[in-house]
C-alpha cells in the first residue's frame, strides 16, 4: 500500500467517497420513499439498546484473555514439564471446540451438580470468550516468548540476572511488541463472537436485532443495519491492527 | 436428581448426536468447497488490474470479515424468503460458512500467489504462454501447495464454527445436543459429549496441520 | 561471421526501435532511442547500471510497455497493430502474435520449479506451439544434448548447478524457435567457475550464425569474441557502437573511454 503513487491512492479514495456517498443517498431515498413505516433510522435505537451489553463482553473477554493469555503462555513456555502440561491441556481444550460450544456449556452445565456454579448470562458469556481467545492469545504469547533471540537470554544470564529479572526486563519487553498485532487480530475476533451471546440470551445488539424481527418485521433493514453497526466497530479496529503492524516494521 | 454423568443415557443419546455430527460434517465440507473456489475467485478479482473490479471485491470482502458469521447467517435465513427464495436451512448455512470463510481464504490465495517469484512471470510472458495457461501450469501450482496447511486450518475452523448453524435450525451436532438437554432435562451429558466429539476431531486434525506445516517449511 | 555493421543496413533489420521512449516514475531509462539489430547480427550493449540496457531487452520482450515510440519485429510493429493504415495500440492478441520471435533468457534463470528440466523445455512448445508431446520431447532433448546437459533431463532445477540452469533455460528459449534471442546478463548471478560453460553454448550459437542475438553482459572478453556490433549505452542513449575493435580498442567518446577504464581497473 505504502508504494502506491499518489494517484493511484488519491483513486482509490474517489472510489471509498462514491461508495459512502451511494450508501448514504441509498438511506436518505429510503428515508424519503418509505410509507408511514418507521424508516430505518429508527430502528437504530431500538438495537442500540443491546450495544452496551456487547461493549461489556467485548471488553471483559479481552481483560480476560489477555490475563489468561500471558498466564498460560508463560506458563507453555515454562522449563517445569507439570506447569506446561496443564496449560498445554487447557490450551488444546479450549481451542479443540468451538465458543459456542463452551458458551453453552457453561451456560448449561455449570449450574448443573457436580459444579453447581451459578453465572449470570453475562458472566458466562465474559467467562466463554475469555477463556476461549485466551487460549488462542496463549499460543502468541508462547510464540513471542520463543522468537526471543536466545543471545538475549544468555547475556541476561551472563549478567546474572535471575530468572524473574529476566523475564521482567528483558523477555517480556520485547515480546509485548510482537504480541500486539496478533492480539489485535484476536480482539476483532472477540468483538464479532460477542454476538453467540445472543444465543445465550444475553441483550446484545444481535439479540435486540433478532427480537426486533418479532415485532417490527422489516427484517432486510434490521439485519442489514446491524452488519453494518459490526462493521463500523470491528473495521477500525482492522486498521489499526494494521496501523499497528506498518510502524511496527521500522521499529523492528 | 439422579447421578452426575450416566453412561446408559451416553449410549442411548450417542447415536442421535452422531447424527448431528454428520450433519456438522456436511455442512463443513460443503461450506470447505464453496471457500476453497470462491477464495480463489475473490483472490483474483482482488489483484485485477481494474478497479472497478478489484475495489468493490476489496470492499465486499472487508465487510464480510468485520461482521459476525452468526448474523451473516440470520441474514442470509431471513432476508431471503422475503425477495421469494426459500433454500432449505442446511442449504443457506452451507452456503452462509462457505461465503464468510471464502473471504478468509481469499487473503490465503493473495498471499500464496504473492509469493510466488515474480521472475516466473516474466519466464512465462517471454515463452508467450497464454494467460490462462500461465495460471493453471505455472503460477497456481506453485502458489497453492505451501497453503495447504493453512487451508486447512480454515477447514478446522469451519468445523468448530459450524455450531453457529443452529442458529438457523439446521441440526448439526450443537443443535441436537441442546434439544436433547430440553427434552431431557439433562445437560450434562449432551453438551459435554458434543464438546468431546469436536475435540476428538478437530484436534488429531490440528496436529496433522502442524505436521504439514512443518514438511512445507523445511521445503523453503 | 563479423560482418561489417554497415553491410546488415542494406537489409532490412529484423529489430527496430523508433524513438523509444521508456520512463519509470521521474527517471527517463530511455530516450527517444533509434536502434536496429539485423537478421543475423549478433549484438552486445555494454554500459553501467542504471544506463538502461536491461531495459531495452524488457521492452523488446514486453515486459514493460514503452511510453512512446514503435517498435518493429520483423517487419510488424510490435506494441501497435495496422488498422485502417494507422498505428493503434495492440491488443493482446497481436502481442502475443509478434512475441513469439523472440526469446529471452534471465539473468536469475527462472525456470519453473515444479518441472524438470525436460518438461522446462516441452511446456511451452507443447502449450502455445501446439506441438504434439512427442515432437517437443525429441526436440527438448535435442536441445539439452546440444547444451551439454544430455544427463539431466529428469532432475528438478533444485538439482542443478546455476550453470547447469542458466544451460535448460537457453534451451527452453531456443525451442520455441525465436529469430531473436536475448540474453540479460545471463552469467551476472552465476559462481565463476560456471561461467564458461554457459559463455561456450552461447559463443557455439553465435556460430551457427541463423539467430539475431541481443546481450547485455559485463563479460568484455566474450563480447568482443562473439559480437559483431558492440552498443555502448549510457543515460538512456547509444553513445557510440561499432564492431568490437574499434570500440574496446579505440573508443571515440570520453564516456566510452571513462567507462572502460574504470572497469579495466578492476
Amino acid at each position: 500500500m505504502q508504494n502506491q503513487s499518489t494517484w493511484v491512492r488519491s483513486r482509490n479514495y474517489v472510489f471509498w467517497i462514491i461508495g459512502i456517498l451511494m450508501v448514504g443517498i441509498a438511506i436518505g431515498v429510503s428515508l424519503i420513499a418509505k410509507p408511514p413505516e418507521i424508516a430505518p433510522f429508527d430502528l437504530l435505537p431500538a438495537i442500540l439498546r443491546g450495544l452496551g451489553v456487547t461493549i461489556q463482553l467485548t471488553v471483559g473477554g479481552a481483560i480476560l484473555a489477555l490475563v489468561v493469555a500471558l498466564i498460560a503462555g508463560i506458563a507453555r513456555s515454562s522449563r517445569n514439564a507439570i506447569v506446561r502440561g496443564i496449560s498445554s491441556v487447557y490450551v488444546e481444550v479450549f481451542r479443540g471446540s468451538s465458543v459456542l460450544v463452551q458458551m453453552f456449556w457453561i451456560f448449561f452445565v455449570l449450574p448443573l451438580p457436580p459444579f453447581n456454579i451459578e453465572l449470570t448470562a453475562l458472566q458466562a458469556g465474559i467467562l466463554a470468550l475469555g477463556l476461549n481467545v485466551g487460549a488462542y492469545g496463549a499460543e502468541v504469547v508462547r510464540g513471542a516468548i520463543q522468537a526471543i533471540d536466545r543471545g538475549q537470554i544468555e547475556a541476561s544470564i551472563a549478567l546474572n540476572m535471575s530468572p524473574g529479572l529476566m523475564m521482567r526486563r528483558v523477555i517480556i519487553p520485547q515480546a509485548t511488541v510482537r504480541i500486539l498485532p496478533p492480539f489485535g487480530n484476536l480482539m476483532i475476533e472477540l468483538l464479532k463472537a460477542t454476538s453467540l451471546a445472543s444465543l445465550i440470551t444475553l441483550s446484545d445488539i444481535t439479540f435486540q436485532a433478532a427480537s426486533l424481527r418479532q415485532t417490527v418485521g422489516r427484517i432486510p433493514e434490521v439485519f442489514s443495519l446491524l452488519l453494518v453497526i459490526y462493521f463500523l466497530l470491528a473495521y477500525p479496529l482492522t486498521l489499526g491492527v494494521r496501523w499497528i503492524e506498518s510502524r511496527r516494521r521500522w521499529a523492528a | 436428581m439422579s447421578e452426575l454423568w450416566n453412561w446408559g443415557f451416553v449410549l442411548e443419546i450417542l447415536p442421535r448426536l452422531l447424527g448431528g455430527l454428520v450433519v456438522t460434517v456436511e455442512a463443513t465440507l460443503g461450506g470447505f468447497v464453496i471457500a476453497i473456489v470462491l477464495g480463489l475467485l475473490l483472490a483474483l478479482g482482488r489483484r485485477s488490474e481494474n478497479p472497478w473490479i478489484s475495489q468493490p471485491i476489496g470492499a465486499i470482502v472487508e465487510f464480510i470479515r468485520s461482521t459476525p458469521l452468526l448474523v451473516q447467517l440470520f441474514f442470509f435465513f431471513f432476508v431471503l424468503p422475503r425477495y421469494g427464495i426459500r433454500l432449505p436451512a442446511f442449504l443457506v448455512g452451507t452456503v452462509a460458512l462457505g461465503l464468510h470463510y471464502g473471504t478468509y481464504t481469499s487473503e490465503v490465495y493473495r498471499a500464496g500467489i504473492d509469493a510466488v517469484d515474480r521472475g516466473q512471470w516474466e519466464a512465462a510472458t517471454a515463452l508467450n504462454f497464454s494467460p490462462l495457461r500461465v495460471w493453471t501450469g505455472i503460477i497456481l501450482p506453485q502458489a497453492i501447495p505451501p497453503m495447504y496447511p493453512a487451508l486447512g486450518n480454515y477447514l478446522i475452523g469451519m468445523f468448530k464454527e459450524s455450531a453457529q448453524l443452529l442458529a438457523i435450525t439446521v441440526t448439526e451436532l450443537m443443535l441436537t445436543a441442546r434439544v436433547i438437554g430440553t427434552e431431557t432435562f439433562r445437560f450434562l451429558e449432551p453438551i459435554t459429549m458434543a464438546g468431546l466429539l469436536y475435540f476428538l476431531i478437530s484436534y488429531p486434525s490440528a496436529l496433522l496441520v502442524q505436521r504439514l506445516e512443518a514438511r512445507y517449511a523445511r521445503r523453503s | 561471421m563479423h560482418a561489417d555493421h554497415n553491410q546488415n543496413s542494406a537489409v532490412d533489420p529484423i529489430i527496430r526501435f523508433e524513438k523509444v521512449t521508456k520512463i519509470f516514475g521521474d527517471l527517463t531509462v530511455l530516450r527517444e532511442l533509434d536502434f536496429e539489430v539485423g537478421p543475423q547480427e549478433k549484438v552486445t550493449i555494454v554500459g553501467p547500471s542504471g544506463s538502461g540496457k536491461t531495459t531495452i531487452l524488457r521492452v523488446l520482450m514486453t515486459l514493460e510497455k514503452p511510453n512512446n515510440g514503435v517498435i518493429w519485429v520483423d517487419g510488424d510493429p510490435l506494441w501497435h497493430e495496422k488498422k485502417d493504415g494507422k498505428l493503434v495500440e495492440a491488443k493482446e492478441k497481436h502481442l502475443r502474435k509478434v512475441r513469439g520471435k523472440i526469446g529471452m533468457v534471465f539473468q536469475h534463470f527462472y525456470l519453473f520449479p515444479h518441472m524438470t528440466a525436460l518438461r522446462n523445455v516441452t511446456e511451452a512448445p507443447i502449450h502455445v506451439l501446439k506441438m504434439p508431446k512427442g515432437d517437443a520431447e525429441e526436440r527438448a532433448k535435442e536441445l539439452l544434448n546440444k547444451v551439454g546437459l544430455s544427463d539431466k533431463f529428469e532432475h528438478y532445477p533444485s538439482q542443478l548447478s546455476g550453470g547447469q540452469k542458466q544451460r535448460v533455460a537457453i534451451a527452453r528459449a531456443l525451442a520455441m524457435r525465436p529469430k531473436v534471442m536475448l540474453f540479460d546478463e545471463v552469467t551476472s548471478a552465476l559462481d565463476p567457475e560456471l561461467v564458461g560453460e554457459v559463455l561456450n553454448v552461447i559463443r557455439e550459437l553465435a556460430e551457427e550464425g541463423d539467430m539475431a542475438m541481443l546481450l547485455v553482459t559485463h563479460e568484455m572478453g566474450f563480447a568482443r569474441e562473439v559480437s559483431d556490433r558492440v552498443v555502448f549505452f549510457d543515460k538512456g542513449q547509444v553513445v557510440e557502437q561499432g564492431p568490437p575493435a574499434d570500440i574496446f580498442d579505440n573508443p571515440q567518446s570520453e564516456r566510452t573511454k571513462t567507462f572502460f577504464s574504470a572497469i579495466l581497473r578492476h
